[in-house]
């Protein structure tokens, strides 16, 4: 019990006190603090267990770099996982919670791990865990349960996420010092300026610090500011916005948080909108992070970084101890002492360990009464739960070594501070590579790759007055990049840099070696130490990626903000390289962690994916249709009646067609209206038949290859007019035919004069098929002669429906008399219920695609795509007699390749079975010899099967090695579940073969003979 | 090589770690091999493994531009199934899942092979159809293969939307038990540590700057540290296949493409199996440190900027949002790229090129990790014989030519 | 996401557009007058560029037009944009 608030001071609102808990602890806060001050506030020294040695870890940071307070906030549906306590809003209710620890994270009984933590160095799981062969399983069981850091939800989220798409000419990252100032240059120019900062509230490192601006407190600055900006119209101003991530061609996402801060009864509306940003320029004004000193149990709770002690007494009036000491390497120190001293806090000490400190802080210092340490380190720390006492010690000459042991110091707070690493995260994500700058021993940005530009602490500018003025200058120069002139304005007076240079010190020299000392942590969430970085390089692995990923260094939901730099410098030591040398890592999105939802935005549930509904789609529900999906359409499978399976409904579909009418909704059919005077050529050029004696008024089968060769689509193609052809395709190939066409058109055939317009959803068509289709179609279509000699099979004519211009085509996928009526789909619904009703005395039946599918398997016509995969020429479905040899096509000189002209390739066969009840799976593989040893050689696969009603059998088409010469052979299906199903090859026709050549599979489309009976069958009326 | 061992790990334990041998020597290359292997990734380290294992060949040199296991090796989602359509894809990467079940103990480095099953789910009657082709085939060729519903799915997988009322809905998926997931890293050192243990040379900093050749033979490569000869050449490095063919006078027929691949921050166990779906778009699954580790498709456009575009992560956490919508308030740590090269039918090609003593491996596209020691195995074989193993036979060059394509893509489940 | 000046439309994102690969790919005229080879070389066989490529894209959700982009596949920068039966540009411009 460390910490406590402050009497008075800070951006908290003490007349407003939230209530919260603490894994169920109630305590209290103020609105405005973090979940981490309130927490110290409230005493709490112990926030988390680490992950390797379960060592009690206390808070280090204020902000994004805190690797150790991550919290399970709230519960059930809205719980939120793996949460930064330094960047969680306080709010009425919160309950938050530890994850790791047990019982408890304050009390851990697993620390035991730190006890045997000399058998657990980097990479020992590579080394061990080894035997027996099959225990990996076991022991990932374990280390499984011991890793995370929170909670998945048990529920489905139940908040909604927004996105949008924003176009600026500048984006202004991060709204400190420098941010203002840029946003301020650039609104004034006039320009369209986004202004986003992670925060709360803008202002940034001003919020945390007591300094002035223009003599008065920067507070009151920001506040100006702000209210000038606001005032502009082009000016967007994002708080609780974080832009995570940096794209090609200047794109940028950034997430902006709108209910996580507040209590559930408030949090209204969207919970987070994700902004596609398109910025012409960008000014990164990210600041920087504070780096810690790596030293002997470092990672005591109580040893925090100078700046998160400053920030929590200024911004959030806590004090996160009673009595501290300051360790660091540079000026940052002094301050931090100075804040803690002016907010009552015992300063016991600052231990710097530059050993001859000068300049305006260090008197600054030396004037308030603080004992200063120059030239001496905090080699090791005392206590466990909490920090008790430091030990200090005098540094050798040459800073590598310890002298002589100084006097310890008691205290339960230890302000450290390494120096800076200026936030060039976007920087690098937006292509950049950062450069070492040994001077200020930080990476910089590097220079641009894209339209960006850094100002202020993110370029390594540390005092104020260098980030109001470069951030002006940044601001003025992208607004002018994008033709924007801002007028000249005279910049605020603050505090301009009067620091004296740090001592780089990546890793305090101990007492004892560092393989031998108390461990020195240099990522804390992953427990990584010093040790294990030299350990690492003793072993090899020295390139820096190779450190990382051995250690974990940088692995941690910090991705390496606080720890990373450190790492480096002590690599760079170890090999007794320069660091700029050893070189950074690329930086990678996310900045800090996005949600998911945010991310998938709307894009889920129903809006997956855009689903596609026929005119008669309405009609289908009511009647109760099963659906499924095909492509992104819904077509209806099949229509139970009560009590009906699938089978048996399917079967009443399949015999209603065959003895009366069956109607099928067929308007999810591709179809492409093909205009102009060479409309035939590209016919001739994509098909593989010949279509230059089409006549007027008639249909044709054709077949598309892909230019390897193999069959890509299939459909009708009908002649409507001299130069106008309605070509159909398949349902889920509509889209890429047209594209294909289109390309070919526009790529390659460009001097043919030819229009394509896709128009599937303009016609909704209804397929009547069964032997008085004639006499139901003629009812609705009066105008025109349906006669067999009037109308012929394959012909096509233009009539009226339901009142309106309409289509009526005499083709058939079934082998049943078939008409098939299009109306512009406005008319669909009009003319299905003209179509039912009309068709009621003839026993209309509606089908779906199963019915289809078993109807068209009869006659052995092939459904691309089904019977199919990408690897099936025409030849293998035996449509030989399809492909011209007497003009050129995509794909036919593929076919002429050596493997395509192979006589045992796969062909298209028949299947029975022998048991004429059992039907083969689809999908089952065929073998010639059902048993054997592994592996049995496969000759083929059932890529058809069905329990035939009007066959009155099972029947299956299949693929076959070198099937057309097996027919009469027998061939076995051996199943998943043990079965062996034999079955005999034959044609892949099983209803009025035609009396043409076996292996003519040109066919396709064929009526069966008019077998119309006298008088429709009494029951067959569809309910 | 010291072996390591629970017992070597006390041992040194016990003097503070300070003993531990390097994994692997840092040598200079020597002027003259009988073999080299360019790229070290995973199945480079292999090829060279195998190589000195099973083939006798110890002057060996494997030569890295950047640092060993930096390219795909480095940034996949480390998948390792077999339940491949076509025999001759299946069998290789059956040999190689074979491989990696004993590849811990084989080379005395934990790669954390963990067999803890995929499944490819299937969201249409096609997929349906499809899933059960392949799984058919898979139980005849021997490998393990299961037809699951969609409740014995929710049983096994209690966080997944089983839901049929989903958008595409789940009908079933293939489960292959014995596949899983790998530690991508740990492969690449444990290969290189076996790999140098047996004589091989690892050189990592050493660029590739030419293919030199004589008469149609290969004799050796300029490097970013000097001309080294060999007159056996492997070149193994994915997405800069074509830049390396391309030295050595030869086209290619595979385009490199940005493969995408993000994870969470660490949660607990929360998904015990690997789950995959080409209908919705994503894969997922949960690594030891309880990171979900995600991935999709490939960016379309060609790309060598181990990068893409953010649209392609939005469809990707869609696709899990709609598969785990528990997974909705979870949130994305680190995101990144690799350049996969893509083949026309979704194989590799393994095996001799126009220049003599010059072989090439790549292809891969989206799902090499899993291929990684059968991959090396067999690449090694091409190198020692001059001539394919008949596991790899299939996978020529010549196929682009004859037409004989091994088509994965067309019928299932090839996606990573 | 990359933005591409369309030559009708306008600079788009990405998401509005459909790669089509490499550009300047010819169909051989006569297919039957080239060997098997030549013939995969045409379907298969690309340059796969590291650097500077001439690819075509079609504004496929917008004015479904195909144009030609020289872009850098390292960097991902557009050189140029310019329509279908342009000559390559010649890319040292």
């Amino acid at each position: 019990m460390s910490g406590y608030r402050l009497a008075s001071g800070g951006r908290i609102d003490r007349d407003r006190r939230l209530e919260f808990t603490f894994n169920g602890r109630p305590m209290a806060g103020y609105a405005g603090d973090t979940l981490a001050s309130a927490l110290i506030a409230n005493g709490v020294d112990i926030v988390a267990r680490s992950f390797k040695y379960r060592r009690p870890r206390g808070i280090v940071a204020a902000g994004a770099e805190e690797p150790n307070a991550i919290l399970q906030l709230g519960c059930g549906a809205r719980t939120r996982p793996v949460q930064r306590a330094t960047q969680t809003e306080l709010h009425y209710g919160l309950s938050a919670r530890t994850v790791n620890g047990w019982p408890s994270a304050e009390t851990d009984l697993t620390a035991v791990l730190d006890r045997a933590s000399r058998l657990l160095p980097a990479g020992f799981y590579y080394k061990t865990f080894k035997w027996p062969a099959s225990g990996w399983k076991h022991y990932e069981h374990v280390i499984r349960a011991g890793a995370g850091l929170g909670y998945a939800p048990d529920d489905a989220d139940a908040d909604r996420y927004d996105r949008i798409n924003a176009h600026c000419d500048v984006l202004v990252v991060g709204a400190g010092p420098a941010g203002l100032s840029a946003a301020l240059a650039a609104g004034y120019s006039g320009a369209r300026v986004i202004l986003a900062d992670e925060g709360s509230e803008f202002g940034g490192s001003l919020l945390s610090a007591a300094e002035h601006i223009d003599g008065a407190p920067s507070t009151h600055w920001i506040a100006r500011v702000r209210a000038e900006l606001a005032a502009m119209p082009e000016v967007t101003l994002l708080p609780r916005a974080t832009v995570f991530g940096y794209y090609d061609h200047n794109f940028l996402t950034l997430v902006e948080r709108l209910t996580d801060h507040l209590p559930a009864t408030d949090a209204i509306g969207p919970r987070e909108r994700l902004w596609r940003l398109r910025a012409k320029q960008v000014v990164i004004a990210t600041g920087a992070i504070e780096r810690p000193l790596v030293f002997g149990n470092n990672d005591r709770p109580g040893v925090m970084l100078a700046s998160a002690v400053s920030s929590y007494v200024n911004r959030y009036g806590v004090a996160p101890g009673r009595r501290a000491v300051v360790f660091a390497n540079n000026d940052n120190g002094y301050r931090s002492a100075l804040d803690m001293q002016r907010a009552g806090i015992d300063v016991a000490g600052v231990v710097d360990v530059r050993t001859d400190p000068s300049g305006a802080w260090h008197e600054a210092a030396r004037a308030a009464g603080l004992r200063v340490f120059a030239g001496h380190v905090v080699p090791d720390a005392r206590g466990r739960r909490r920090l008790a006492s430091v030990r200090t010690a005098r540094l050798s000459a040459d800073a590598g070594r310890i002298e002589d042991e100084g006097p310890r110091l008691d205290c339960d707070l230890l302000a450290v501070s390494g120096g800076w690493s200026p936030v060039v995260h976007l920087q690098s994500q937006s292509g950049a590579r950062p450069r070492f700058d040994t001077d200020r021993a930080c990476f910089v940005p590097g220079d641009p790759v894209q339209a960006e530009r850094s100002a202020g602490a993110a370029r390594g500018t540390w005092d104020t007055a260098g980030c109001l003025l470069e951030g002006n200058e940044a601001g003025v120069a992208a607004a002018s990049a994008c033709g924007f002139e801002a007028p000249a304005t005279v910049l605020p007076s603050a505090a301009a840099a009067d620091e004296q240079p740090l001592l780089p010190c990546w890793l305090v020299p101990g007492f004892k070696p560092v393989s031998r000392g108390p461990k020195q942590f240099v990522d804390y969430q992953n427990d990584t130490t010093a040790a294990d970085l030299h350990l690492a390089i003793r072993e090899n692995y020295t390139a820096i990626e190779h450190v990382k990923r051995y250690t974990a260094l940088g692995f941690g939901t910090d991705q390496g903000k606080l720890g990373n730099i450190n790492g480096m410098g002590i690599v760079a030591e170890k090999l007794g390289r320069p660091l700029a040398e050893v070189g950074t890592t690329t930086f990678r999105p996310a900045y800090t962690p996005v949600t998911f939802g945010a991310i998938a935005g709307r894009d889920v549930g129903a809006l997956l994916d855009a689903t596609r509904h026929t005119p008669m789609h309405a009609w289908h529900v009511a009647r109760g249709a099963v659906f499924e999906n095909v492509g992104q359409w819904k077509r209806a499978r099949y229509y139970p009646r009560p009590g009906e399976t699938m089978q048996q409904a399917v079967d009443r579909e399949c015999l209603a067609t065959h003895h009366a009418v069956g109607v099928l909704d067929y308007s999810t059919l591709g179809k492409i209206d093909i205009h102009g005077p060479d409309a035939v050529t590209l016919l001739e050029r994509v098909y593989t038949n010949n279509w230059r004696k089409l006549a007027v008024g008639r249909c044709r089968y054709g077949l598309m290859l892909d230019e390897d060769g193999m069959v890509m689509d299939d459909g009708v193609t009908a002649r409507l007019a001299e130069h106008h052809y309605l070509m159909t395709t398949t349902t889920g190939g509509a889209a890429n035919v047209m594209a294909r066409l289109e390309r070919w058109l526009q790529t390659e055939w460009t001097d043919l004069e030819v229009h394509l317009t896709s128009v599937t959803d303009h016609w909704a068509t209804v397929s009547v098929a069964g032997p008085y289709s004639r006499d139901l179609v003629g009812e609705l279509c009066a105008d025109v002669d349906l006669s067999a000699e009037a109308m012929p099979f394959m012909s096509i004519r233009e009539c009226t429906a339901v009142g309106v211009a309409a289509r009526v085509a005499r083709v058939s996928f079934t082998g049943e008399l078939s008409f098939e009526i299009s109306v512009p789909a406005a008319h669909g619904q009009r003319l299905w219920e003209a179509v039912m009703a009309a068709g009621e005395r003839y026993g209309a039946t509606p089908y779906g695609t199963e019915a289809m599918h078993v109807l068209r398997a009869e006659k052995g016509f092939v459904i691309v795509g089904q019977d199919t995969d990408g690897s099936v020429t025409p030849d293998d479905l035996g449509m030989a007699g399809l492909v011209s040899t007497k003009k050129d096509f995509i794909g036919r000189r593929s076919l002429a390749r050596p493997h395509l002209q192979r006589g045992d390739r796969r062909q298209l066969v028949g299947l029975l079975t022998d048991e004429p009840a059992a039907v083969l799976p689809e999908g089952a593989q065929l073998v010639d010899v059902p048993d054997g040893p592994l592996p049995l050689p496969m000759v083929g696969w059932v890529t058809s099967s069905y329990a035939s009603a009007r066959v009155g059998r099972s029947i299956a088409l299949a693929l076959v090695d070198g099937g057309r010469d097996r027919i009469g052979q027998r061939v076995f299906a051996p199943l998943a579940d043990g079965r062996v199903l034999a079955a005999r090859i034959t044609e892949p026709v099983f209803l009025d073969a035609p009396g043409r050549r076996p292996h003519d599979r040109t066919d396709r489309n064929a009526e069966r003979p008019d077998r119309r009976p006298e008088r429709p069958p009494a029951g067959a009326v569809d309910a | 090589m010291n072996r390591y061992s629970i017992l070597s790990l006390v041992r040194n334990a016990l003097s503070h770690h300070e003993n531990w041998q390097q994994a692997w020597r840092s040598p200079e290359p020597k002027p003259r091999y009988d073999a080299i292997v360019v790229g070290g990734g995973g199945h480079g380290l292999a090829t060279a493994y195998y190589l000195a294992k099973n083939h006798g060949l110890t002057n060996v040199a494997v030569l890295e531009k950047g640092w060993l296991g930096g390219g795909n090796t480095g940034r996949n989602t480390t998948i390792v199934r077999s339940n491949y359509l076509w025999d001759e894809a299946a069998w290789l990467y059956d040999k190689s899942l074979r491989l990696w079940e004993g590849l811990t103990r084989d080379i005395n480095y934990n790669v954390m092979f963990s067999q803890r099953g995929v499944f490819n789910l299937a969201h249409t009657l096609q997929d349906v159809r499809d899933t059960w082709r392949r799984v058919n085939a898979n139980r005849l060729n021997g490998i393990d293969a299961e037809f699951v519903t969609p409740e014995q799915i929710k049983a096994m997988v209690p966080a997944i939307n089983t839901s049929p009322d989903a958008r595409y809905p789940i009908l079933g998926a293939s489960l292959q038990r014995r596949a899983g997931v790998a530690r991508h890293d740990g492969v690449a050192w444990g290969l290189a540590r076996a790999a140098d243990a047996r004589g091989v040379d690892i050189i990592q900093n050493c660029e590739v700057t030419g293919i030199r050749r004589e008469d149609g033979r290969v004799t050796g490569v300029e490097t970013s540290r000097g001309f080294i000869a060999a007159p056996k050449v492997g070149v193994v490095v994915a997405g800069h296949a074509s830049v390396l063919a391309d030295m050595a006078g030869f086209r290619l027929p595979v385009t490199s493409h940005p493969l995408q691949a993000l994870v969470s921050e660490p949660v607990k166990p929360v998904l015990d199996s690997v789950i995959m779906s080409n209908q919705v778009h994503g894969y997922v699954s949960q690594s030891d440190k309880g990171e979900l580790v995600i991935g999709a498709g490939i960016d379309a456009y060609q790309g060598y900027g181990q990068r893409g575009s953010f649209p392609v992560v939005e469809h990707t956490l869609a696709a899990i949002k709609e598969l785990f919508p528990i997974f909705s308030r979870m949130r994305m740590l680190r995101q990144w790229g690799g350049i996969v090269d893509v083949t026309p039918d979704a194989c590799p090609i393994l095996g001799k090129t126009p220049v003599d003593g010059l072989y090439f491996n790549c292809g891969w596209g989206t799902g090499g990790f899993k291929a990684t020691p059968g991959s090396g195995w067999a690449f090694a074989h091409t190198i020692a014989h001059d001539a394919p193993h008949e596991l790899n036979a299939p996978f020529s060059l010549d196929r682009f030519v004859t037409g004989h394509l091994i088509d994965e893509h067309g019928a299932a489940g090839v996606a990573h | 996401m990359l933005q591409l000046e369309c030559p009708w439309c306008g600079p788009r994102d990405e998401e509005e557009f459909t790669y089509g690969g490499e550009a300047h790919i010819t169909r051989p005229p006569e297919p039957d007058a080239v060997s098997d080879a030549a013939w995969g070389d045409y379907l298969f066989f690309h340059t796969n560029t590291r650097g500077l490529q001439s690819e075509q894209w079609c504004h496929s959700h917008g004015c479904r037009r195909w144009f030609n982009v020289a872009r850098d596949t390292v960097t991902y920068r557009i050189h140029r944009v310019y329509r279908m039966g342009e000559p390559r540009p010649g890319f040292d411009a």
